[in-house]
């Protein structure tokens, strides 16, 4: 006797794609604004990033109602570190964090596909991938979500550092200046959004630097 | 009695050997192939003079768009179109059986060809094929007894209406053809309905985009409007320069050092 499948499934894909790019003294973090469900769009502007810590920012593609459950595990845990050790969470420590999240659901797991970006200790772009149950690298750049599969060979040609097996180690960072990387990305999510139906309607855009954090929004196809 | 099995001559149509075979890979986790589907918003009505037909022009496999500018509204007979959603390859492939049906039918009749009879050729093939042939259509054209506009879809079975929308975006259009859709409208009336279902369709529905394709079929002559109309706002992202691609660049060098130019 064959086994019994489920014919209800607990998870939904809303689609869209995330990116993440870290340069030397900034980190270029963006999302497209679509929500949509099987063939029809749910919303044009949806937010997909959140601002964890003053030096942290989570980009989640996937199932939005398990990010939005993990954005609020995560804001809950960093105002209990907040409370405890009188200071905002470090990109690396929130990196561990989300991985430790992520692996504690490993037998029902968050579907959600996660790049967290950010500046670390010293002041340089920290950009962390994911998978969904948390195993997670620091890298140069990133992308997840629908149109990742487009996007990644793009980044892969023109940011790709030298093997990390190479010693010295060389640093993951790209040398490309702030506005070059946001131009990189901009033309990413816009090729993106010709050829994947679940990318487009907007572009949001956060840099973070040394100053702050920057907000920018750009149109895409809406078809 | 005999166990022995008569050799049957072989038959035209299907043969269903494999699909045993794809069900037990099917079952070991083996992911099928998939077709390029035309996701698809295709849509007809009838106006004062004539037909109007209208169609998007994305082709997707999957979630990729395959296509951003393939052509859905298939020439039948000069004065006969058939817009097609499905499986492109099926409506690629009836539209043109058909159309070539037709064109020896009109050598041995001597007269124009009717829309029932490409109506008649297209629901009995796609009947006598059960449905494996994935092919929805909207036929229209004008012919001596008037206009006509028909729906066929895939298991064969078709219907006969004043407007008509088939595809993934169908229900997109139609909604626009239900509140603004009446009869006897004028040819830039009808023009502007038809780019008007199309362009729900593209904008709501993700199988559908890019694109308006319209024809319009009157008495005497079939013709495309001279703009082709393009879905409005396209944003395609320009910038200054071309990014540099360089050859080689995932193989590691003793001296590995990056290079840029500008």
């Amino acid at each position: 006797m064959t086994k019994q499948q489920a014919n209800w499934s607990p998870y939904d894909n809303n689609g869209g794609t995330c990116v993440a790019v870290a340069g030397t003294d900034y980190c270029v973090i963006a999302a497209d604004t679509r929500m949509s469900s099987g063939y029809n769009i749910l919303t044009r502007d949806y937010s997909k990033i959140i601002q964890l810590a003053d030096k942290s920012v989570l980009a989640s593609s996937g199932f939005q109602a398990d990010v939005r459950a993990l954005q609020k595990v995560l804001a809950a845990k960093h105002l209990q570190y907040q409370h405890q050790h009188n200071k905002q969470m470090s990109c690396p420590a929130m990196a561990q964090l989300l991985s430790n999240t992520l692996y504690y659901k490993r037998f029902f797991p968050y579907y959600a596909f996660n790049v967290l970006g950010g500046l670390d200790h010293e002041g340089k772009g920290c950009v962390f991938t994911y998978d969904a149950v948390g195993s997670y690298e620091r890298v140069g750049y990133s992308s997840q979500g629908s149109g990742s599969t487009l996007i990644t060979p793009f980044l892969d040609n023109q940011l790709k550092s030298p093997s990390p097996l190479l010693l010295p180690a060389r640093d993951a960072v790209t040398p490309l200046s702030e506005s070059e990387a946001i131009d990189l990305v901009k033309t990413c999510f816009a090729s993106a959004t010709e050829r994947d139906i679940y990318t487009g309607d907007k572009l949001e855009i956060l840099v973070l630097n040394a100053s702050g954090i920057r907000r920018e929004y750009m149109e895409l196809r809406k078809d | 009695m005999s166990k022995a099995e008569i050799e049957m001559p072989p038959k035209g149509g299907f043969s269903f050997d494999l699909c045993k075979r794809n069900e037990m890979l099917a079952a070991k986790g083996l992911k099928q192939p998939s077709f390029l589907k035309t996701g698809t918003t295709i849509v007809g009505l009838i106006f004062k003079d004539g037909v109007i037909l209208g169609a998007d022009t994305r082709a997707t496999a999957g979630p990729i768009v395959a296509d951003k500018n393939c052509e859905k509204i298939h020439y039948m007979a000069p004065n006969i179109y058939c817009c097609g959603a499905g499986t492109a390859a099926d409506t690629e492939a009836v539209t043109d059986m058909v159309s070539s049906q037709l064109k020896l039918h009109r050598y041995h009749a001597g007269r124009e060809s009717r829309v029932v009879t490409a109506l008649s050729l297209l629901k009995s093939h796609l009947f006598s094929y059960q449905g494996h042939v994935s092919a929805a259509l909207v036929l229209g054209g004008v012919d001596v007894t008037g206009p006509h506009l028909h729906t066929i879809y895939p298991h064969g079975s078709t219907d006969t209406l004043p407007y008509a929308t088939m595809g993934s975006g169908s229900l997109a259009a139609m909604a626009v053809f239900e509140s603004k859709y009446r009869e006897g409208l004028s040819r830039d009336e009808g023009v502007k309905l038809v780019a008007e279902a199309i362009c729900s369709g593209i904008f709501n529905d993700l199988g559908s985009g890019s694109n308006v394709d319209i024809c319009v079929i009157t008495a005497g002559k079939s013709r495309v409007p001279k703009k082709p109309f393009v879905a409005k706002p396209s944003y395609l992202y320009q910038r200054e320069g071309l990014f540099i691609f360089k050859k080689d660049r995932g193989v590691a060098d003793k001296d590995c050092t990056i290079e840029r130019d500008g």
